[in-house]
């Protein structure tokens, strides 16, 4: 065998591509490399907190009261003379916890939800997109109340909720996606070859119908996050002296005329980390479509 | 009336500059035909969009020639003054009418706008001239079919409602850029007909772009043969026809498809037998009968040509054998084994033995899936290789159909068409079946790939001692491969007979239109 037919082994054996060249193309790009590298660092501290953070959260000094960032407190304190960046660090922990849970949560029933609709179509997709229709139609509010009211406040429970009211448009998302795919004539091909359904929706309409998901999965997690906050601030989600972003933001917004550092520092970490989200997904949708830039 | 001089045109990507045409001369004169033929990528398109302004600069640069049309050089015009004469005294006609017309806006109204805006035509007079317009080029019941939408059209009536947009400003120079690739054979024999009708009628005239020279063999006077950007031969049509003098337009003479099959020999009993099978669907609350009571068998060895034109059924036919769309009822006999009321598991098995080559090999192939893993997915998954052994095997077949081995991680969009086909060849193989369904496999093929893929298939089918049902809407190309071929009209048959009888004695009407349809025939 001469060297060029070695190499072409050795390259087919290296086995199924498309996730290892999306790795390959994502390492490449400078921008979502940065993104992943800040959203990691955060979850660190996130999950460190207790152990690396300044002060206690729930300490409180009344007599120091709101003070700008000083060496003392980097990013000042709060009207309570509790330090900012202590509470920034604490209310990450919910925020991303709520972000990424809820998210996850959201693509993975929307995702097989939608795939499973569209691809089977007929009275299958009319019974399972009916219901997300009556899902879509029932107040939003009176549904997590009712849950808070029959569970008690729960941290999962929030979390759980959130997820199920979001995957509601990804199903949708999916379903459309997928419904356009099906008709491609290698979707035909791969049922000819004798493939199950399910493989192929995991191996051929899946990879393809990613773009808009991923997009729409970066716009999801700020959203969660928002949502938390507005829950919270209703008095159902996270209760004082715990925290979150949303709920910083919230009360940083009240004060904002005074003590306007108790609403941009929140602001900031929370658009730092939209940013190298919007970043990651970018990337990891040019490194999905294999059509992109090619060495 | 349009005499080009010298033109050349370049193109600049991150690899460098492309001279797209180089040094091309030609011309057209009132009431005849020019034919530009080549290609994909052999810049025929390139030079008529270049005189035009029609091509994006940059990347484009026209770099030097003239262009004279009725004394105005176009390459010397501003912007302004080529959209002058763009449409009104030059007008185009596309490959594709379904993505050159509006959907959202009736037929007649797309035709009266340009009389009402350009030549301030009142409302009834620029209907008055619309409905003249859809009667000249052969529109039905033009009082009726004015109010209707693009898609209620046929391909072939499309075409002619583009045609008739050119005519409206009474063009004196007609450019058809493929005007027939997309059609059936005997619609595009009727829109060559229309062309030359036309042409006499008004005296324009035409410049025409194709990559098949038995297109242009009825119609056109000039003759010009282009090959990466360069022409390489250029004369009246009987001269390029009777002595073709370059070896590429002598490769694309080769390329008419022509010829017969020398019949195979054929065992009695079949591998397939088809028993009053009926596919019908539900459309608007109306039944289609898409395929209707249609009996025959494909004996085991044999190639079974199917003919018909578009809507006939045949693509229908050919996916109901596989199970692909259901049958409504009838009977499918696969080796013994009953299609129709299969169980999934043995249903999977009886995949392994049947396959299918489509039409379009950019919607055919998985764009997220490498040639190795398009390759390999049928090994997988009846377990015909392991994990270890099926990269050896891929890279055999990739042999067999001819692509290099190098290729193997590639992606379907870095191939040509006439690779990808070959990809999908490879993956209908893959399996060893006995069977394959090959639906327009070669339709969407420059005339040139188009005969080496046939010939593929040709080698492949005797090496693996396929059965094969090959579809087409093109007598010519079923007769080089078909052993016996089967005539379908509306979801029925006409007519099936051997290859031979077929050809030289037809005996139904539809059947003679068929053959009368075939390009080129004065060649033969």
């Amino acid at each position: 065998m001469s060297t060029t037919s070695i190499n072409a082994l050795v390259d087919a054996e290296q086995g199924s591509s498309l996730w290892r060249d999306a790795w390959l193309r994502l390492s490449r790009n400078r921008p979502a490399l940065a993104g992943f590298a800040v959203l990691i660092l955060f979850v660190l501290v996130a999950i460190l907190t207790p152990w690396v953070a300044p002060y206690d959260y729930a300490q409180q000094n009344l007599e120091l009261g709101a003070t700008p960032p000083s060496p003392d407190h980097w990013l000042g304190t709060d009207i309570f003379g509790r330090d900012l960046l202590t509470q920034i660090m604490y209310g990450g922990r919910i925020s991303l916890a709520v972000g990424f849970i809820a998210t996850a949560v959201a693509l993975l029933i929307g995702v097989s939800w939608g795939a499973i609709a569209g691809y089977m179509g007929g009275r299958i997709d009319a019974v399972m997109m009916r219901l997300v229709d009556i899902l879509y139609a029932l107040p939003f509010m009176i549904f997590i109340v009712l849950l808070m009211v029959v569970f008690g406040r729960n941290m999962l429970l929030l979390f759980l909720a959130i997820g199920a009211v979001e995957w509601l448009t990804m199903a949708r998302i999916m379903r459309a996606q997928v419904q356009s795919l099906r008709q491609q004539e290698f979707v035909e091909a791969a049922v000819s070859l004798g493939l199950s359904p399910l493989a192929i929706i995991w191996r051929h309409v899946i990879p393809n119908a990613l773009g808009p998901i991923i997009v729409y999965t970066t716009l999801t997690v700020p959203s969660v996050m928002l949502l938390e906050a507005f829950l919270s601030f209703l008095g159902l989600g996270v209760q004082p002296p715990e925290t979150s972003w949303g709920l910083l933001i919230s009360f940083g917004t009240e004060t904002m005329e005074e003590y306007p550092w108790l609403l941009f520092f929140p602001g900031l970490v929370l658009a730092i980390t939209l940013f190298a989200l919007n970043f990651l997904g970018d990337g990891l949708r040019d490194a999905l479509d294999v059509r992109g830039a090619k060495d | 009336m349009l005499n080009v001089n010298g033109l050349t045109i370049s193109f600049t990507s991150r690899e460098g500059t492309t001279r797209a045409v180089d040094n091309v001369n030609f011309s057209v004169t009132a009431g005849s035909t020019t034919a530009i033929i080549g290609e994909s990528g052999s810049g025929k398109s390139v030079s008529c969009y270049g005189l035009l302004g029609l091509i994006p600069q940059p990347p484009g640069r026209i770099e030097s020639g003239s262009a004279l049309f009725l004394d105005t050089d176009l390459l010397r015009l501003n912007k302004h003054a080529l959209r002058q004469i763009r449409g009104r005294d030059i007008a185009m006609v596309f490959q594709d009418p379904m993505t050159c017309l509006n959907p959202y806006m009736r037929v007649g109204a797309q035709l009266m706008e340009p009389l009402r805006y350009h030549r301030g035509a009142s409302q009834s007079e620029a209907k008055r001239q619309a409905l003249d317009l859809m009667a000249e080029v052969g529109i039905r019941d033009p009082e009726i079919t004015i109010n209707y939408y693009p898609y209620q059209f046929s391909g072939g009536m499309r075409q002619r409602v583009m045609i008739a947009m050119a005519l409206i400003n009474e063009p004196s120079l007609l450019i058809a850029d493929e005007p027939t690739t997309a059609l059936d054979v005997t619609v595009q024999a009727q829109i060559l007909k229309l062309l030359s009708d036309i042409q006499l009628k008004r005296n324009i005239g035409i410049l025409m772009i194709s990559h098949d020279l038995a297109v242009v063999a009825d119609i056109a006077d000039q003759i010009i043969v282009m090959q990466e950007g360069k022409v390489v031969e250029c004369g009246d049509r009987a001269a390029i026809f009777e002595r073709p003098q370059h070896p590429y337009t002598r490769k694309l003479l080769a390329s008419i498809p022509q010829g017969q099959k020398i019949p195979s020999s054929i065992s009695p009993n079949p591998l397939v037998s088809v028993r009053n099978l009926c596919s019908w669907f539900k459309q608007d609350n109306e039944t289609v009968k898409a395929v209707n009571d249609v009996s025959f068998d494909i004996y085991r060895g044999e190639v079974l040509g199917l003919v018909g034109e578009s809507g006939s059924g045949k693509s229908t036919l050919g996916r109901s054998l596989l199970n692909l769309v259901p049958a409504t009822s009838g009977q499918i006999l696969f080796d013994g084994h009953e299609v129709i009321s299969l169980a999934a598991s043995e249903l999977k098995s009886l995949r392994r033995r049947m396959q299918i080559i489509f039409q379009d090999p950019f919607a055919s192939l998985n764009p997220r899936m490498t040639v190795y893993d398009t390759l390999a997915e049928p090994l997988l998954l009846h377990k015909l290789e392991t994990r270890s052994s099926a990269a050896e095997r891929v890279l055999e077949i990739m042999d067999e159909v001819g692509l290099a081995r190098s290729y193997v991680r590639k992606y379907p969009h870095e191939f040509s068409g006439g690779q990808r086909q070959r990809i999908a060849i490879g993956r209908a193989l893959a399996s060893r079946p006995d069977f394959i369904v090959a639906d327009e496999a070669v339709s969407a093929l420059d005339v040139t790939i188009q005969a080496q893929i046939l010939d593929l298939m040709k080698t492949l089918a005797q090496e693996y001692g396929l059965t094969m049902l090959f579809i087409s809407h093109d007598l010519a190309v079923i007769r080089q491969l078909a052993d016996r071929v089967v005539v379908l009209q509306n979801g029925e048959i006409v007519e099936q007979a051997e290859t031979t009888a077929l050809f030289e004695h037809p005996q139904q009407d539809y059947t003679r239109r068929l053959l009368e349809a075939i390009p080129g025939k004065s060649l033969l």
